[in-house]
């Protein structure tokens, strides 16, 4: 029986507690995060907002010129219902430029623009709001590798990242996120239609009930498949988490000294605070 | 006899002493106000959990010579203290410890005997390895004092047993981990379940406290709870938030408890340690140590 529900109640307090203590002990009392109009987002800012108070928050929307605009009221949902403070900063102006150089530019690359140039933002409006950037990516899309490195998966701390997108939902079903956001198919939003799943080939339901034998379980592969899940499912996922690696670890110093930064220089983020 | 506990159940900063100091001697002025006469803190209250190569900076030696355990000898003596640090011996090794001090004096000072070094624990890399497990005499009877994974070992607390400790004082730095539909998470649970196991199994009374607070993105949840020797709680403090827990203590329990169900007075010794001599003698290794 896998069953991934979770206390909301504990996991919102842990989580708000999480947010104020990395927050307040670096010195900051306010945090900045990028509204994509999405569930990821939207929980973030619930969470942010419940830690920090509405006032200390700044949810920054940032369209394309291609984003639907049911993203941007979604965010505008989202804002109206928590009360933080919010910017539209679109970054069409940004990002067309670099675009427009390679006209046989591919989705990923330019998605991949996209996401780099709304985390440029982010850390600006990080200084300008003397905030700290709040992340909003899952355990699932970052063990998946669903994310783009240096761009959506940029931030200075991350309360989602140890639940599963299932459990996002949970949670912000529980939080008051507006039923919009958390029925609507999940999505980058880069060119009309796209979806999540669709891209991916398989529901987050299904996945997140894979990962979670895979990682939390610490079942073989094998021993998933013998739990129902298909062969050529397993096979995809564990190559995806695997290949993925390199976006969840800090890059590889070459160890040259006695004492190296990441092998045996060993300090806490947290370290004198 | 009576005892009234107050269990801090406290958020630390991580790496300096002097800032935990003003805190540890803070408690000691509330828990005085409201009459106690033995306060405990938690695992490492004085230097914070997540030390990694600090442990060096933060590592003191639990004397009068030492500028900060002097201020903590002298707050015993209007209160006894237990309290959680780094301790370097003479010989410059680095032990999780936790003392016990009175009237201004070390009664004792236990090393942690069991360092997690898997899943998200690497204290076998910072610290060696305590190797004794010893009762104490108090003004309040014989004590038995363990940190964190020590009482996870069910030999620990059953060794102190036999030596003669009534009372248990366990402190932790313990990590929340397992969160699911339940209204705490896993370790929690667990860490309830086997406390008040030995609560009832020994007929002895059980203090623990554990920290809150977050370093990292660890979070550590709290929940201070003092059992009884039927297995019975009579204090718990509520989870992930700082609290100071009092609860008084009738040691006069111990005598009323072994009279119905004298587990101690039945218990085989001799026969524990001829039939685990027999067990370590025979060719395969029952443990991994």
């Amino acid at each position: 029986m896998i069953d991934l529900s979770i206390n909301t109640k504990l996991a919102t307090q842990i989580l708000s507690n999480f947010i104020h203590s990395e927050l307040t002990r670096v010195g900051f009392s306010r945090a900045v995060l990028g509204l994509s109009g999405g569930l990821d987002s939207a929980l973030s800012c619930f969470l942010a907002a419940r830690a920090m108070g509405p006032e200390n928050v700044l949810a920054v929307r940032m369209p394309y010129r291609s984003s639907s605009q049911d993203s941007l009221d979604d965010a505008q949902r989202v804002i109206d219902a928590t009360g933080v403070n919010s910017l539209t900063i679109p970054i069409t102006e940004m990002v067309d430029p670099l675009i427009e150089r390679f006209p046989d530019m591919d989705n990923m690359r330019k998605g991949n623009i996209m996401a780099r140039a709304r985390m440029v933002v982010l850390f600006d409006q990080s200084a300008a709001f003397n905030g700290l950037v709040v992340g909003t990516g899952n355990k699932t899309e970052i063990l998946l590798g669903y994310t783009t490195i240096y761009g959506d998966s940029a931030c200075a701390i991350n309360p989602l990242g140890d639940l599963y997108k299932t459990q996002v939902r949970q949670l912000s079903h529980d939080l008051g996120v507006p039923q919009a956001v958390i029925t609507k198919p999940p999505s980058a939003d880069l060119w009309s239609g796209q979806t999540d799943e669709g891209e991916l080939g398989f529901t987050y339901e299904e996945v997140d009930r894979l990962l979670f034998l895979l990682v939390d379980e610490r079942y073989t592969p094998q021993e998933c498949v013998e739990a129902g899940f298909s062969q050529a499912f397993v096979d995809e996922v564990v190559r995806k988490v695997q290949r993925n690696h390199f976006k969840r670890v800090m890059p590889p110093i070459c160890k040259l000294n006695n004492r190296t930064i990441g092998y045996d220089f060993l300090y806490p983020r947290d370290w004198g605070t | 006899m009576k005892c009234k506990l107050a269990l801090a159940q406290i958020n630390t900063v991580l790496g300096n002493v002097q800032a935990n100091l003003a805190k540890h001697l803070e408690l000691v002025e509330q828990a005085l106000a409201q009459g106690a006469d033995l306060l405990v803190f938690p695992e490492l209250s004085m230097t914070g959990y997540l030390l990694q190569d600090m442990v060096p900076q933060v590592a003191m030696r639990p004397n009068a010579q030492d500028a900060v355990f002097s201020k903590l000898l002298q707050a015993s003596q209007k209160i006894d203290l237990v309290v959680g640090f780094v301790q370097e011996d003479e010989r410059n090794r680095f032990y999780i410890a936790s003392a016990y001090l009175s009237g201004g004096e070390v009664v004792h000072v236990h090393q942690k005997i069991y360092l997690p070094t898997y899943g998200l624990f690497d204290e076998g890399r910072f610290f060696a390895w305590g190797d004794s497990v010893r009762a104490f005499d108090t003004r309040f009877g014989r004590f038995g004092m363990l940190v964190c994974e020590d009482f996870w070992h069910a030999s620990v607390p059953y060794l102190l047993w036999q030596d003669g400790a009534d009372v248990l004082i366990f402190s932790s730095a313990s990590p929340g981990r397992g969160l699911s539909d339940e209204p705490q998470v896993d370790s929690a649970r667990w860490v309830d379940h086997i406390n008040r196991a030995y609560a009832s199994m020994f007929t002895t009374f059980v203090a623990h406290t554990n920290r809150v607070g977050h370093e990292d993105g660890l979070h550590f949840w709290g929940g201070a709870m003092v059992y009884d020797p039927n297995g019975d709680v009579l204090a718990r403090a509520p989870q992930n938030e700082e609290t100071l827990l009092f609860c008084e203590i009738d040691l006069n329990q111990l005598h009323r408890t072994r009279t119905r169900l004298p587990l101690l007075r039945d218990e085989r010794t001799a026969l524990v340690q001829r039939e685990l001599s027999r067990i370590l003698m025979q060719d395969r290794r029952p443990s991994g140590r």
